[in-house]
């Protein structure tokens, strides 16, 4: 599957949409769910809850294993999709589509220091070798 | 460079993730687990099991040998093919490995043992045969393959792929087993189901899966193999007992025989030990998942979850516990998952058999 160029990326597999308001919509990629296998289950941050860059702020669960997700910037959790929480086989289906939660970003420029498309397809690469 | 089965090309033409399991490269799935594990329910799943070793114990005297090395007794087994499931214990009681042992005629008992211990096992087997001077011959099978057919439409399956071996199957057993030639059908299993695992020499696997492939089996990777195993309360070595458990602390009292006066390795220290835990199955009420590791809080003390995940049949997280003696079915306890303490319930496992949630 190939890796939508208008979305930024994480080192640990998170992707980030920059949304027209500047808030920021944040899901795991489908290379993630597919090391991951059947989503099982989704925990994601309550809304309000401010948080910094690379913290533990959701957890994402297959059959097999349970795999932390992090904040790709720091701020604040204004949103979360209740739709993955309870049918988190969402993120089997369509990773890009099946989003965990919105941030406003603390700083408007931090997504600039994020992975672009070409970045993260490498970094994906180097990990399959 | 990992070990590999027969099937590992025929794995991997069919586009299974592969993964290093204990030094084997194993397909864990070969799409998605939870399809793979509700087939295995409905209709009939094929694993490849061949990283398990079958092992041939010929000579005289078989039985006596058998009788001190194994926890179970296999005075048990009279008629040929009968299996029996045992552990094989260490001075100290611990299990060094959970076994089946197929007796033949009293000169060959066949033994399975797991892949990971398999090397230790054969190891332990041969001090012991030169301890005791009972000079019999091991031998291990790493010329045939091992392919478990199981589901309510196994037997059907494996008729279509294998003509003539109905004649088998239309008779054999539960927890027994028949030779054809090189040829061994046993009907045993792992998942809960009704099933056969046949062991084939290994040049003949690949056609014999895709046979039956095309009788309707489903290639089902290692990840249903676990989640069926737990869904049918079997123990899995390693995770829910090994060399520090005793047997009795696992779930496995009813395979330990201390009924027979039999001088068997690990019995004395079984006898003299005092049982303080048991296992438990476990029925998460909150959401989330039972993961091995986690920390079980109970009224008489702390436990540990030895084995947990998602039952796909019953769409909740189930586990097998290690507690404190003195909880019993229905009485709820707090499992520690991350910063979290979520409510569970105890209960009586097997938590589904033959397609049905017993829960």
């Amino acid at each position: 599957m190939s890796i939508p160029a208008d979305l930024k990326y994480t080192p640990s597999h998170e992707w980030v949409r920059v949304e027209t308001d500047g808030t920021l919509t944040v899901g795991i990629t489908h290379h993630a769910q597919d090391l991951l296998g059947d989503m099982v289950f989704v925990e994601n941050p309550a809304v309000g809850r401010t948080l910094a860059k690379g913290e533990e702020c959701a957890v994402v669960e297959s059959v097999k294993a349970a795999s932390d997700v992090y904040a790709p910037v720091a701020g604040e959790v204004v949103a979360t999709n209740g739709d993955v929480e309870s049918s988190p086989e969402a993120i089997n289906q369509d990773a890009y589509a099946a989003w965990m939660f919105k941030l406003k970003p603390a700083d408007a420029g931090a997504v600039g220091e994020l992975l672009d498309a070409a970045a993260y397809q490498k970094l994906v690469e180097s990990e399959a070798h | 460079m990992l070990k590999t089965t027969p099937l590992n090309a025929t794995h991997r033409e069919l586009g299974a993730k592969m993964v290093d399991f204990g030094g084997w490269d194993m397909p864990v799935n070969y799409g998605s687990q939870i399809e793979e594990h509700h087939a295995v329910r409905s209709g009939c799943g094929l694993f490849d099991v061949s990283h398990m070793l079958p092992l041939d114990i010929r000579g005289d005297n078989v039985r006596g040998f058998l009788r001190r090395l194994v926890a179970n007794n296999v005075d048990k087994l009279q008629v040929s093919g009968k299996a029996l499931y045992s552990c094989m214990l260490n001075e100290a009681g611990g299990v060094i490995d959970d076994l089946i042992i197929y007796f033949m005629d009293e000169s060959w008992f066949r033994l399975v043992v797991n892949a990971g211990t398999a090397d230790k096992d054969l190891a332990w087997m041969e001090k012991m045969n030169a301890e005791w001077g009972t000079k019999l011959t091991l031998t291990p099978r790493r010329d045939l393959a091992m392919v478990a057919i199981q589901g309510p439409k196994a037997a059907e399956v494996l008729n279509h792929a294998l003509p003539g071996v109905d004649a088998i199957t239309s008779t054999l057993k539960p927890f027994n087993a028949a030779a054809m030639g090189e040829m061994f059908v046993a009907r045993t299993g792992y998942t809960g189901e009704d099933g056969f695992e046949v062991m084939i020499l290994a040049k003949a696997a690949p056609m014999f899966w895709r046979a039956l492939m095309e009788a309707g089996g489903r290639p089902i990777g290692l990840g249903a193999r676990d989640t069926l195993r737990l869904e049918a309360g079997m123990n899995l070595y390693g995770q829910d007992m090994d060399e520090t458990t005793s047997p009795l602390e696992s779930g496995l009292a009813w395979t330990v025989d201390l009924k027979a006066e039999r001088d068997f390795v690990g019995r004395r220290a079984l006898e003299a030990s005092e049982v303080t835990k048991q296992l438990v199955g476990l029925v998460l009420l909150d959401k989330g998942v039972l993961r091995s590791h986690q920390k079980v809080h109970t009224k008489n003390g702390d436990g540990e979850i030895t084995s947990g995940t998602f039952s796909p049949t019953m769409q909740q997280s189930i586990a097998l516990a290690r507690i404190p003696l003195g909880i019993a079915p229905g009485e709820t306890v707090e499992v520690e998952i991350r910063d979290k303490k979520l409510t569970a319930k105890v209960v009586k496992y097997p938590f589904v058999r033959n397609g049905k949630i017993l829960i």
